[in-house]
């Protein structure tokens, strides 16, 4: 049984019903659709099944090394890890103790790059989303943005050290080593913002600028309040880059070790601007490195803090953002 | 912004030889045309043809997009708008505009009715009794006051679209427009929104000048009293909307009302 066109019938032979059907006339043609798939559709089920299970398997793929990662470095660290852990100072030329010291000193770089950052970011995409034009200024911002996002993190390095360490005078210090970080966030938190703000629908603005209200009253009153689970969830993603990040602080301002309060009040302050620090990601490269006679307890369970700080940081970004998400609608 | 009318000026809207250029297309070519007040004068023609292109110019809001050109004069009651002492602010305070798709803003029904005012006024500006009954009226002027008398503090996002519309009409009026343009303000409502908001646009049609751009050219006929027929960037006919459908002088209107094209 088949529906497949005969070549020899003509078209007017598709659909032989009623007394031609009965004497056989219509027999060589299917005498009605039966709707029945054919070759060629079996191959296309074929493939559309393989399709859907191979770019499925990919997916579902990117957890594996995740879990695997997370595991491993649980299970390997689960001895180190304790209370004392994260809020002690190293000891014993980092052989014995915990990670205080970095532990602050990351949170510092991180808030303190993003206090520089977030404003510089959020406003100039402010800008190229709803004021600029499209001419050559506005395409040279563009590009230099998108080049600044390219640039290996060693590259801010350097740079740090010429802008900020030598030519402003700061120092290998906290607030170069913040600034270094910014510098290195920034043009995804430019991007991330203008994608927020372009997620705002045009007619709102249309709305608004027909009943004569400037841009800015605009922006004030509709765009940012729309638009703000976006930008917000692109700024705290940078936060979580930020402390990750070795190489930028490596020159600027991170050092192997500093002797901070590890209890009292002042050990929530143990650094000042000028200060250097240490961090962690700084500190898990000297642990596995630089030092000899650390357990593997004490790195893994560096790794383990660092890695879940960025997974909180992640966490709280996406709840962030559904929480947002829910109060608007339109 | 009393409407101080000089007796010589019959007209709400005077263009004299306004041209426009979108980059280097030109969208309207050489429009000489005059809109009475206190009536509704229908734009129509087919997709293209310029139509929002020229409502758009009567509030200049043109000049938000790229790329726009324009020559020529635009006189809204007697005053050129494109003179360097006119402020766009004051401008599209007296000329507002309805759009095809209702686009209420994402905040309260309250809030949407107060955004205009509040935009051309100080912080504080009203009391609170001033507020109420502004959004009262406005509400009111529209017929949608019963409906959301008990939930002004609702998004007016939630609204259906009729009434997404009609609060887009209402939030014009604590402006005290004298213009209001209205760009297709009926393609997304059903038949019966329809109707509703042609009643209402032909209530408000004794206090304000109404230009309404259709693609309905049955709407065109039910509400307006006068009609302007376009076509490619150009003005072929205006004149009584009786006369434009039932004796035109052109062959292309004639040919267009007669749905031969477009």
């Amino acid at each position: 049984m088949t529906n497949a066109p005969d070549d020899q019938q003509g078209p007017e032979s598709y659909y032989v019903v009623g007394e031609a059907a009965e004497n056989g006339q219509g027999a060589r043609a299917c005498s009605l659709p039966t709707f029945t798939a054919g070759r060629h559709e079996r191959y296309k089920r074929l493939v559309e099944g393989t399709a859907k299970a191979v770019l499925g398997l990919m997916a579902a793929a990117l957890v594996v090394p995740v879990v695997i990662i997370l595991g491993l470095l649980v299970y390997n660290a689960w001895p180190a890890l304790s209370l004392s852990f994260l809020l002690e100072n190293p000891k014993n030329y980092m052989t014995a103790g915990g990670i205080w010291a970095p532990l602050v000193g990351t949170f510092f770089l991180v808030v303190i790059s993003l206090l520089a950052a977030a404003p510089i970011g959020i406003l100039a995409g402010v800008y190229l989303n709803e004021y600029a034009r499209d001419n050559w200024l506005t395409r040279i911002v563009n590009l230099a943005v998108v080049n600044l996002a390219g640039v290996p993190s060693i590259v801010h390095a350097l740079f740090g050290v010429g802008a900020f360490v030598l030519f402003a005078g700061m120092g290998r210090s906290v607030l170069a080593a913040s600034l270094t970080l910014g510098v290195m966030t920034l043009p995804v938190i430019i991007t991330s913002t203008r994608e927020a703000l372009a997620a705002v629908p045009m007619s709102f603005r249309e709305a608004c600028w027909n009943m004569g209200a400037t841009r800015w009253q605009t922006i004030r009153t509709i765009v940012l309040p729309n638009s703000i689970s976006g930008i917000l969830t692109g700024v705290i993603l940078q936060v979580a880059r930020a402390a990750g990040e070795t190489a930028p602080i490596l020159f600027t301002g991170a050092v192997f070790f500093v002797r901070v309060k590890d209890h009292g009040w002042e050990s929530f302050f143990p650094y000042s601007l000028d200060d250097r620090c240490m961090a962690l990601s700084m500190h898990l490269f000297t642990l596995a490195t630089q030092v000899r006679g650390v357990s593997s307890e004490v790195q893994y369970g560096t790794a383990v803090v660092l890695i879940g700080l960025v997974l909180i940081v992640n966490s709280a970004s996406i709840g962030v953002r559904v929480y947002l998400r829910s109060r608007k609608k339109w | 912004m009393d409407c101080v009318t000089a007796p010589q000026d019959r007209f709400a809207i005077q263009t004299h030889q306004l041209n426009l250029w979108y980059g280097t297309f030109q969208a309207l070519k050489e429009i000489t045309v005059n809109i009475k007040p206190r009536l509704i004068t229908s734009l129509i023609g087919p997709s293209g043809c310029g139509k929002t292109t020229l409502l758009r110019c009567f509030n200049r809001i043109n000049e938000r997009y790229e790329n726009v050109t324009t020559t020529g004069e635009v006189r809204i009651l007697g005053k050129n708008i494109y003179d360097e002492d006119v402020s766009l602010g004051e401008l599209r305070k007296s000329v507002g505009m309805v759009f095809q798709r209702p686009n209420p803003l994402p905040i309260s029904i309250y809030d949407n009715v107060l955004f205009g005012i509040r935009s051309h006024t100080r912080r504080g500006a009203f009391a609170r009794s001033e507020r109420d009954g502004m959004v009262e009226s406005a509400l009111r002027d529209v017929e949608l006051w019963d409906e959301t008398k008990d939930g002004l503090r609702r998004k007016a996002t939630h609204l259906t679209l009729e009434q997404q519309q009609k609060l887009c009409i209402a939030r014009l009026l604590p402006l005290k427009p004298q213009v209001i343009l209205m760009d297709e303000p009926c393609s997304a409502l059903d038949a019966e929104g329809v109707e509703r908001i042609e009643e209402l646009v032909d209530a408000l049609r004794e206090k304000f000048t109404i230009v309404m751009v259709t693609h309905n050219m049955g709407q065109a006929r039910r509400i307006s009293q006068e009609c302007i027929f376009m076509l490619m960037g150009k003005i072929i006919e205006h004149g009584d909307t009786s006369q434009v459908f039932l004796n035109p002088r052109e062959k292309e209107t004639d040919m267009y009302v007669t749905g031969r094209y477009g």
